[in-house]
């Protein structure tokens, strides 16, 4: 593997940069694996890291059905914050915060994280009272939040309109510093050059077609449009296509898949110094290094697959966005997409066991698991190696739907992110 | 934005109605006979195929009645919808990876 530093950067500068190989090789599937991972987003790509770097598991593959970080790795809008409500989601989603803050140097692949700060805003008295629960459960955790006045708050974010007039006026916000973005093909870029480099092979362009199973039931293989691969341990890490991949192993999931829209704007220069998201009015916003507005709009209402979404959707969250910060009313949009994000019934993630022997899943990030990439494959990884769950994902079961012990961020946040 | 054909008042725009997840779950007979197990799978496990849907949708700002729906999640297209009580219409199935 080339190392990335300021001399081999300058060093190649010199022979105009023809010296550079690929960052991950382009292996034929073997016959067999230790284990095969099902999907090649930020959570899969991670999981075969840690599986090399900490459990010395190295005979691994990666199974993509399209490019790797093709699926909502590369379609999210990378914010990134640990302020959950409740203690299980703190542990889980603050083990992630503290793997970004030296993500790069683990890697040695520039991840951008960039810690500028989340602001959330309260619109109701209903707001105030949620997010000012949320500061102190956080504290009570050891997770940073803070609450700001509306004046404090457009201190921080200068763009911010807190007239008293707007249909939803701005009466408060909470701030979590140790929250910011990073850019998200890098992170599958960086967690898929590593693991490449400890013997790990990321196939491409081959989709999962069907889970091979004993007669005793427990995992042999799978299908791909590349032939059959076997291995006696497999990770479904599907995101919005876990349903269809799990029902291959004949298992129903407490999943639906929706699509989640987002879209950026031409590129200015920096006017937007944090990010900032509103669950009441459906505004997430954020300026990316580039000089784009990077803004998340919201889900369609109903189960689909089509990465689309309904024009409706995005205008609703762009009349939040002109009334907040009245001077991007001009700004023209260039791109937007959707992206399938699977939702659970409680709004937070499965990292389990299945009811399968060798089957192991890692899903229901819905709207918001960017944020959760190296801490999620860091727990994933040691599920997998140990065949038993780490200490933080242990309450993240498939089981919590039928025993009541949900986690519910759903009830919590008002909304999925 | 999706035109959806209200059985009732013919094609109306999305923004009518409200979705109303997947059709056809029936609520147990008998339910002090239920598993935990079966109770989750009832209250919670969703077919979420990639293909065709059956799928309830009210016309919330319309008729304000129910009914269902078989769409192809795949391009959003409904080919057709059908008056609660009905049967799932007998179309062959789409499934895809
Ligand atoms: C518009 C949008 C905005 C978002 N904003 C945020 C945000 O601001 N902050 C945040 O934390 N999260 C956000 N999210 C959520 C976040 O993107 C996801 O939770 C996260 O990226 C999921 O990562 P993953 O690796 O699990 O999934 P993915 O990156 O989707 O990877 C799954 C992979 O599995 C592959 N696959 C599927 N089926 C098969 C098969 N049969 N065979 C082989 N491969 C298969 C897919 O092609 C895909 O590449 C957003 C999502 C969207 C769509
Ligand atoms: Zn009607």
């Amino acid at each position: 593997m080339q190392n990335f530093s300021a001399l081999s950067l300058l060093r190649r500068a010199f022979g105009g940069h023809e010296s550079w190989q690929p960052q991950w090789r382009t292996p034929e599937p073997k016959p067999e694996y230790d284990v095969v991972i099902i999907g090649a987003g930020g959570h899969g790509l991670g999981t075969a890291y840690y599986l090399a770097k900490e459990h010395g598991i190295t005979n691994v593959a990666v199974i993509e059905r399209g490019w790797l970080g093709g699926g909502n790795t590369g379609r999210n809008t990378t914010i990134i914050r640990s302020n959950y409500l409740f203690s299980e989601s703190a542990a889980l989603y603050d083990h992630s915060v503290k793997l970004w803050e030296t993500l790069s140097q683990e890697l040695n692949y520039n991840v951008m994280y960039s810690p500028r700060g989340v602001m959330m805003l309260a619109h109701t008295i209903h707001d105030i009272q949620v997010f000012k629960r949320h500061v102190h459960a956080n504290r009570a955790n050891g997770v940073d939040n803070e609450w700001l006045t509306p004046e404090q708050a457009k201190d921080f974010c200068p763009p911010l309109n807190i007239s008293a007039k707007l249909r939803y006026p701005v009466l408060g916000a909470s701030l979590q510093r140790r929250g910011g973005t990073a850019r998200h093909d890098a992170v599958a870029w960086g967690f898929a050059r590593a693991a490449d480099a400890m013997g790990v092979d990321i196939i491409q362009n081959c989709p999962v077609t069907a889970i091979r199973r004993s007669a005793t039931g427990e995992v042999e293989g799978v299908e791909t449009e590349r032939g059959t691969i076997r291995a006696k341990k497999i990770a479904v890490v599907a995101a919005g296509h876990t349903s269809v991949v799990m029902n291959m192993a004949g298992v129903r999931m407490p999943l639906e898949s929706f699509p989640l829209q987002a879209l950026v704007s031409e590129p200015v220069k920096p006017a937007f110094p944090c990010v900032v998201m509103s669950n009441t009015v459906h505004a997430y916003i954020s300026q990316s290094d580039k000089g784009e507005l990077v803004i998340g709009a919201g889900t369609d209402a109903y189960v689909s697959y089509s990465q689309r979404g309904g024009l409706h959707v995005a205008q609703h969250t762009l009349d939040a966005i002109c009334e907040l910060f009245p001077m991007f009313r001009r700004m023209r949009m260039l791109r937007n997409w959707g992206g399938i994000v699977d939702t659970t019934p409680d709004r937070s993630p499965i990292i389990a066991k299945t009811p399968v022997p060798g089957l192991y899943v890692n899903c229901g990030w819905g709207t918001g698991g960017f944020k959760a990439t190296p801490g999620s494959a860091n727990i994933f990884a040691h599920t997998i190696a140990r065949d038993e769950p780490h200490r933080i994902n242990a309450p993240f079961t498939i089981e919590r739907f039928r025993d009541g012990v949900m986690i519910d961020e759903a009830a919590a946040a008002a909304v999925a992110h | 934005m999706l035109l959806i054909a209200c059985p009732y008042c013919g094609e109306r725009p999305e923004i009518e109605f409200a979705y109303g997840g997947e059709a056809h779950i029936a609520r147990p007979a008998d339910p002090s006979a239920m598993s935990d197990e079966e109770w989750a799978a009832f209250l919670y496990a969703r077919t979420n195929p990639k293909g065709t849907h059956a799928e309830r949708w009210r016309h919330t700002n319309g008729c304000g009645r129910f009914f269902n729906a078989v769409r192809d999640t795949v391009t959003d297209f409904f080919v057709a919808t059908y008056k609660t009580g009905e049967p799932r219409p007998d179309l062959t199935p789409r499934s895809v990876v």
